[in-house]
């Protein structure tokens, strides 16, 4: 019998709670199987199974509890084959039903999922049990069921929608395409029944603690934003003609990000206030960069760090970000790898935006928004041309960063960009 | 150029793979050996035997039992040569449906060997000796599997012949004896049997079939030997010799004394092994398990990163619609998606007639586990549309929870079997209770109301029609 109890998910954390199961009571489990997640004011984090059997339920979801507490039993001694069935619970609609005229209890249909039902919920990260009521007969949680639990946000799953950057408890929301192309980013829809039906839901710590977060930004800081736009022909040019070269060399994909992660970092050379942070009455110059860049991860958006992103070659970033946003996938960032940051980028353009306000991450004192890239006519040397464009956005604090600097900081960035090879010159 | 996925083999498995993953949007190839696509199933198994045994139960259709509905047929002429002609078109016609879906789904079909190199790299080497490289960023493999054989007794492909053989001989034969009576033993035997052949089945174990419900085996065995099938069950082969005109097998009786049986043929059936032969495994940290199954963890990855493998080659049951099932699973997740396989809820059938079919546990799994369960059975020969259909032979069993009726496992013996097994898979996969089933409406009269009768016997004992 293995005994599963609720891990720290960082320090100072000494309280989470339990949002979720992902497999039911009696449930034959293998290793490494999620089996359920927990919540605390910094992450969501999910825990496995650290080795096969029947898996016993001690604390139901949505409790809290403190670090270390029993959440569940595996009983090694069973295998898969001997799995005893699902635990009826007695059903108050079934007991109302006592004498009627089939004297036969029937399989408890709650909580079970069809097979389509069963695969939606697994890929929102979600269990029966986020389905109010199955709708299915005798209670089955159906294909439609799943679809509307798996839509309704949870734990910050869709970014307040002017704001493509909103500060998660941990930093924040920078956007990478992290997911492949194929999977849509899921927008939550809520059917309109012509009733006026008001919904009230608790607000889960990770999102009370963005709030509060959020709010306090505003309150601490001065923040400012500088916008310009970016002529991302050559970039485009460069990225076409050496994607498939540079694939099958380093493995990885050529992305924007990149480029982006490096005209940062060359940039804030000749700015190290965009750099800096402010600690009581002392700035913090970093002569290094620690770039934050959010991914999106199965709980919402989250934002891991690539250390030492300025001795970095742009493989190396691409590579480390593919990297973490697989981990952010499978819910296994650590709290470490998503602090510490010194600077950050967010790409609100995932979702279409085409200019935006980022909020800052304190304590840093810049965050850069990338948006949209789109077809626009614009001038060059007095003739109208379309070209592929892209609106930046720079939020610092202007405590400790001049509006010069910020400008200047952000026209180099535009330079870089559009001329790439300046960033191989160095100049 | 490289490619998202390559898939190793283009049978059931591969080429469900690579269709799947190209609806994905993923760049694929797929590498197969043979000339053909479609692999094991469509060119020397499901579709070939499926197509004899369809022929030759007409055959057997016109000769014993047309007269009972007073249709006559003056001398019944039974001509092999067209028989196995159909059989060869039908293979045809499929292998060419696959190689036209692969072109629908712009899926690169590379014709060679394959032999991984290393984590991305893999040779191909064409039947003309040409040998060419692809890189990908994920590998399937999906080599499937060969005629097993014994120790002592190597398939010859003359006389000691595997199904593939089976399936294509110049004539039927006088006399056939066949080792094992698992499914392609039994469905080849039945093929042979109807169209005259003398045929004796050699089985180690005491049941025919001796995976499934052993009821389904008792009654398998019956209708067999009415078949006119010499079932030798509980006995051990120990030498087979094929120097004479016949060949001969002998074998031990359970009583310790030995038996000699000769045929024509003899056909070994006694499994099949998986087939990795000069895959490159040494070049890659894949490893296989003691019989020489790949080795998979449970997203069906092997040790080495990347490289996954799907179907026969990684063991469990050997049949074409689990190795699909599991070729959309490796790939939905590639895509990032979670699929799951409920790898109980998988059909295992015998394409005898009658057929057999079950799904979910057997009672004897059931009984080890000392899992509390009921049995409902209803006979067709209760059945009106059965007797219609002078089918009567056949029984339909279900099993369910003691306390939550809960329907764990349901096998068939009978007409149609094999397509009436869908409903009860879906069953399973909802996880319906057997009053769920007993209340749904079946057509009357067809032979599913079978399955709604013994759902009734099971909930609580109250078929109507007994
Ligand atoms: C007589 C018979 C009847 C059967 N009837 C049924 C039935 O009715 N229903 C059922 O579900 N199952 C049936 N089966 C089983 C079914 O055929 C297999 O389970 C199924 O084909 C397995 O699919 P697969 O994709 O794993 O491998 P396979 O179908 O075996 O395909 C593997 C392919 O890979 C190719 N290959 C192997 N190595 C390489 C390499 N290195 N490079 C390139 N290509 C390679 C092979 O040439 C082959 O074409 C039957 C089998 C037999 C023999």
């Amino acid at each position: 019998m293995l005994e599963v109890k609720v891990p720290s998910p960082g320090e100072s954390v000494s309280e989470v709670t339990i949002s979720n199961w992902l497999r039911a009571d009696g449930d034959f489990v293998n290793m490494n199987d999620e089996l359920f997640e927990i919540e605390s004011e910094k992450a969501t984090l999910s825990v496995s199974a650290e080795s096969s059997g029947v898996l016993k339920i001690l604390i139901p979801a949505g409790t809290t509890v403190k670090v270390g507490a029993l959440a569940c039993t595996i009983d090694t001694a069973a295998s898969a084959g001997t799995v005893p069935p699902a635990k009826v619970e007695p059903s108050p609609a079934k007991a109302e039903q006592k004498g009627a005229a089939s004297a036969v209890v029937t399989a408890t249909a709650q909580k079970i999922a069809s097979p389509a039902a069963d695969k939606i919920l697994r890929e929102a990260g979600r269990s029966t049990s986020d389905v109010a009521k199955g709708s299915g007969k005798g209670g089955r949680v159906t294909k439609e069921g799943a679809l509307k639990a798996a839509n309704t946000p949870q734990v910050a799953a869709i970014a307040p929608a002017p704001v493509p950057a909103a500060a998660l408890a941990n930093g924040p929301v920078a956007q990478i395409k992290a997911a492949p192309a194929h999977m849509p980013p899921q927008v939550a829809k809520v059917a309109y029944t012509g009733e006026r039906i008001e919904r009230r839901e608790k607000m889960s710590p990770l999102r009370l603690k963005v709030a509060e977060r959020l709010v306090s930004v505003r309150q601490t800081t001065a923040m400012l934003t500088t916008f310009n736009e970016i002529d991302m022909s050559n970039l485009m040019q460069v990225r076409k003609e050496y994607k498939d070269k540079f694939e099958q060399q380093h493995s990885v994909r050529l992305g924007f990000m990149s480029f982006f992660t490096k005209a940062v970092t060359e940039s804030l050379k000749y700015f190290p206030a965009v750099n800096a942070s402010i600690e009581g009455d002392e700035v913090v110059y970093h002569d290094y960069v620690d770039m934050g860049i959010a991914v999106q991860a199965p709980k919402g958006l989250v934002v891991p760090v690539l250390r030492n992103a300025e001795s970095m070659t742009l493989a190396q970033v691409e590579m480390e970000i593919e990297r973490l946003a697989a981990r952010a996938r499978n819910n296994q960032l650590t709290i470490d790898e998503m602090t510490g940051g010194t600077y950050t980028i967010s790409n609100g353009g995932v979702f279409g935006s085409l200019m935006s306000t980022p909020i800052l991450n304190p304590p840093q004192s810049a965050i850069l928004g990338m948006h949209k890239i789109e077809e626009r006519p614009i001038a060059v040397n007095g003739q109208v041309v379309i070209r592929p464009m892209m609106y930046v956005a720079m939020s610092y604090d202007h405590r400790i960063i001049d509006g010069r600097e910020s400008v200047g900081f952000l026209v180099r960035v535009k330079e870089y960009l559009e001329n790439p090879v300046r960033l191989l010159l160095q100049v | 150029m490289k490619y998202d996925l390559a898939v190793i083999g283009s049978g059931p498995g591969g080429y469900v793979a690579a269709i799947r993953a190209a609806q994905l949007k993923m760049k694929v190839a797929i590498i197969e050996r043979y000339p053909t696509l479609g692999g094991t199933c469509l060119n020397v198994g499901c579709i070939p035997s499926k197509a004899l045994l369809d022929s030759s139960e007409h055959y057997l259709q016109a000769a014993k039992h047309f007269g009972e509905h007073g249709i006559g047929t003056g001398a019944l002429k039974l001509d092999w040569e067209i028989m196995r002609g159909r059989k060869d078109k039908v293979v045809d016609d499929n292998v060419k449906g696959i190689a036209f879906l692969m072109k629908k789904n712009k899926i690169d079909v590379h014709a060679g060997h394959a032999t991984l190199l290393g984590s991305e790299a893999i040779r191909i080497v064409g039947a003309d000796g040409k040998s060419t490289e692809i890189t990908s960023t994920s590998v399937i493999i999906a080599t499937g599997s060969k005629p097993a054989d014994l120790p002592f007794a190597k398939i010859d492909k003359v006389k000691l012949i595997s199904s593939t053989e089976a399936l294509a001989l110049k004539s039927v034969p006088k006399e056939l004896v066949i080792i094992g009576a698992g499914v392609i033993g039994c469905e080849l035997g039945s093929v042979y049997a109807r169209l005259g052949t003398k045929v004796r089945i050699v089985e180690y174990l005491n049941s025919a079939i001796p995976t499934m419900d052993a009821t389904m085996g008792k009654e398998l065995g019956k209708s067999l030997k009415a078949l006119g099938i010499e079932l030798y069950l509980g006995h051990k082969v120990k030498a087979v010799d094929t120097k004479g005109k016949k060949v001969k097998v002998v074998a031990t009786a359970p009583g310790g004394e030995d038996v000699e049986l000769s045929g024509d043929y003899c056909m070994m059936a006694v499994g099949r092994r998986p087939y990795t032969d000069n895959l490159g495994l040494e070049n890659v940290k894949v490893s296989t398990d003691p019989r020489g199954f790949i080795k998979v963890n449970e997203h069906l990855e092997t040790a080495h990163p990347g490289i996954y493998a799907i179907g026969d080659v990684i063991g469990g049951a050997m049949l074409a619609h689990k190795a699909e099932e599991e070729g959309v699973f490796v790939v939905e997740r590639l895509a990032g998606q979670k699929p799951h396989i409920n790898y109980r809820a998988i059909p295992w059938v015998v394409y005898t007639w009658p057929e057999v079919a079950g799904v979910g546990y057997t009672e004897e799994e059931l009984k080890q586990s000392n899992r509390a369960y009921k049995v409902g059975s209803f006979p067709y020969r209760a059945l009106g549309r059965a007797r219609a259909a002078n089918e009567s032979e056949g029984v339909v069993k279900v099993l369910a929870d003691k306390d939550t009726d809960e329907i764990l496992g349901v096998h068939m013996f009978g007409a149609r079997a094999a397509d009436m097994i869908a409903e009860a898979v879906v069953a399973l996969e909802y996880r319906a209770s057997a009053e769920d089933i007993a209340r749904i409406s079946h057509a009357h009269p067809t032979f599913t109301e079978a399955l709604k009768e013994a759902c009734l016997a099971a909930t609580e004992n109250r078929a109507l029609h007994l």
